[in-house]
């Protein structure tokens, strides 16, 4: 050993603790991966909506649960049903109709004289637009009008009531990844705060933290969480904090058992032989060494969060419409399968995936950061 | 050990009287009434009722009255149910949810073990991976996208199964919730039998089994299986008591009749004498199986022992 160091004293260059940790996880293909497909829905869900040609509150009558398809819609068939509503609404009899281009050639004939501005009915229609009359017979009894045929496309669908299912799809997963994120962040501060003040203080301060801790836990955790929504109300921004302080205890307890035993690992005692004041000795030796545990917990922490939201949200007491998340899309997924499965599955294969790139991910982490691995 | 039994259920009273107290006031203390939601109720009427079920007295004297027939074994009428008791409820819908629980444990339990150990034989080969694959999967997919994708395959499009309700508890209808109920389990004990398979397979008594010649069937079912499956008793506890008690998830999405639904449905109506009797039955689950696992530790682990 020695020799080799004497041999060669420059080449060894000492790598960081988080030089280290990222070599390996480089080296994890899935982990990679996963940290790859989270970074693009991350993109996806966040850019995505502004990009899409539908606005996710938008309903649109026409397209009531219309199957995803990558061409255009209305589909020829689709544009006489279409038609027929609108000119029902007009009043008027269809004559004779055809597609020229992508405008609609109709003629109608009525009882009485057409007003011209009832084609602001075919205008108001999600089928058609810029209607204008083409020709009308003297008597105003016959009137020839053309209007352009709206191209949509709906790549996934539509819902229930005729909105866009991709846009709807990209607008929960901004919501529900935020509320992984914000509320995993939530619970890590409460625990981490809580837990090394434990560990720390020691003595009678952590024992009484630690029982608070056991009472916590003890309770189931649904009626932890539905208490919660109970007196919280149905907020969107408390469901945050909410699902946060639930998910705080596990935290609480590794950083206070990480605390106690690296405050009595040799190299503190070292450092404090030295005469190195508490504060280095906490940014230098005890911090860096309680991040890995953190950063693992925090990255198993969001899919649960996640998971937790969906299954609020699923119970309906998470996000209200017309807000959605992932939860929100597959509850009533759940509930239309047998007209419309799509409402299921897209939604269901967002969340999933995001939730296995997310286990990935933190299995990679822990792999990498995991000091008992060397 | 009767006398370690004994002076377990004694202690579990203490424990109890915390989590109904606890419970008790928590719900108390949050907003609203249970005939607040009802609308157009009259006052009077409200006033009769609340004072019909004794809502107007102080709350240290309802809690006492409360206590007193808990003690009694009668946990009162419910609110939002007129026509029924809380224990009524329970009789009604407990056995449905037991019977889909106990089920689905030991469904879990047999294939998990299975799983977990033709898993920790064929380490790092085909096999193992594909366990592993089961296993990530069944932890990673929340139950509320298995139980509507059962649905839809073997249901609708399949049609094998029927899409939900509970039909007397005929056969065909628990397939789909069982395994939905499962599956999760399934993956955690596979993988709790898979580690503690590898580390119970490398020990010295493995070695010598081994070394006098013994099958590796009966190396495995005698002698390793022993050793490592003292993890998945120490899952079965709490996992029992969660199952048993029945899934909101999977019994509203399979429209089962059981006590699943009970505590949220309380919870949220201000039902307080049915969210406490689910905080009970609950409770007496999870003591009761805690206590069944520890003694179950000296039944497979003779090293064990209360004394």
């Amino acid at each position: 050993m020695t020799e080799v160091a004497a041999a060669a004293p420059a080449a060894i260059v000492g790598r960081s603790l988080w030089g280290d940790a990222w070599a390996r996880l480089k080296a994890n293909r899935a982990a990679m991966v996963s940290l790859c497909y989270l970074i693009l829905m991350a993109i996806v869900c966040i850019a995505g909506p502004w990009f899409v040609p539908h606005n996710y509150t938008t309903i649109y009558s026409d397209y009531v649960r219309t199957p995803p398809s990558f061409s255009a819609y209305p589909k020829a068939e689709m544009v006489q049903g279409a038609l027929d509503d609108v000119l029902k609404r007009m009043r008027v009899d269809l004559k004779d109709w055809k597609l020229e281009d992508s405008r609609a050639v109709v003629t109608v004939t009525a009882t009485r004289p057409i007003d011209e501005r009832y084609l602001r009915y075919i205008d108001r229609s999600d089928t058609f637009d810029d209607a204008k009359v083409e020709a009308k017979s003297n008597d105003g009894l016959e009137m020839t009008f053309s209007a352009a045929v709206r191209q949509q496309y709906f790549f996934f669908g539509t819902d229930n009531v005729g909105r866009d299912l991709l846009s709807r799809t990209l607008m929960a997963g901004r919501i529900s990844l935020s509320i992984g994120l914000l509320a995993g962040v939530v619970a890590v501060v409460i625990g981490v705060l809580y837990g090394s003040t434990a560990g720390f203080i020691g003595g009678k301060v952590d024992e009484v933290m630690m029982r608070i801790v056991d009472v916590l836990y003890s309770l189931p955790f649904i009626f932890f969480v539905i208490m919660l929504v109970v007196f919280f109300g149905r907020n969107f921004v408390l469901m945050f904090l909410a699902v946060g302080a639930v998910l705080w205890l596990d935290m609480a307890r590794i950083v206070r058992g990480q605390a106690l035993s690296i405050r009595r690992q040799e190299y503190v005692q070292a450092a404090e032989a030295l005469g190195v004041g508490a504060r280095g000795i906490l940014s230098r030796h005890v911090i860096p060494n309680l991040l890995g545990p953190v950063v693992i917990y925090m990255t198993l922490l969001v899919p649960q969060v996640i998971i937790l939201e969906s299954f609020l949200s699923f119970l309906g007491l998470g996000v209200q419409e017309p807000m959605t998340s992932w939860g929100v899309l597959i509850s009533t997924g759940a509930k239309n399968i047998g007209t419309a499965n799509w409402l299921l599955l897209f939604p269901a294969f967002f969340l999933v995936s995001t939730l296995f790139a997310l286990n990935f991910v933190g299995d990679g982490l822990r792999d990498a950061l995991d000091p008992k691995d060397r | 050990m009767l006398l370690y039994v004994f002076r377990r259920l004694l202690t579990a009273i203490p424990t109890l009287f915390v989590i109904v107290t606890l419970a008790f006031f928590l719900i108390r203390v949050a907003p609203g009434g249970p005939f607040n939601q009802e609308r157009g109720l009259s006052p009077e009427i409200k006033a009769n009722l609340e004072a019909q079920f004794g809502l107007n007295d102080p709350l240290w004297v309802q809690y006492l009255h409360y206590l007193k027939n808990l003690a009694h074994g009668d946990f009162g009428p419910s609110y939002n149910l007129p026509d029924f008791t809380v224990g009524e409820l329970f009789a009604k819908g407990l056995p449905i949810s037991v019977q889909l629980g106990a089920s689905a444990l030991v469904l879990a339990l047999l294939l998990g073990s299975l799983l977990g150990t033709v898993a920790a034989l064929n380490q790092n080969k085909a096999g193992d991976y594909s366990v592993i694959a089961l296993a990530t999967a069944g932890s990673t997919i929340p139950t509320f996208v298995i139980a509507p994708i059962i649905q839809l395959v073997f249901g609708l499009t399949w049609r094998l199964l029927p899409i939900g309700g509970w039909g007397d508890g005929a056969f065909v209808n628990k397939i789909g919730p069982v395994l939905t109920l499962a599956l999760p389990q399934i993956a955690i004990v596979a993988r709790l039998m898979r580690g503690s398979m590898i580390e119970s397979l490398h020990s010295h008594h493995i070695r010598t089994a081994r070394a006098l010649g013994l099958s590796d069937w009966s190396v495995v079912v005698k002698h390793a299986l022993r050793g490592a499956v003292l993890p998945i008793v120490s899952f079965t506890g709490p996992a029992a008591a969660a199952l048993l008690t029945g899934s909101i998830i999977v019994e509203t999405i399979f429209a089962i009749p059981g006590v699943g639904r009970y505590f949220v449905d309380a919870a949220l109506n201000r039902d307080y004498t049915l969210v406490m009797g689910t905080v009970v039955v609950i409770a007496i689950f999870t003591i009761v199986f805690n206590l069944i696992v520890d003694i179950m530790y000296a039944v497979v682990d003779p090293r064990v022992r209360y004394d």
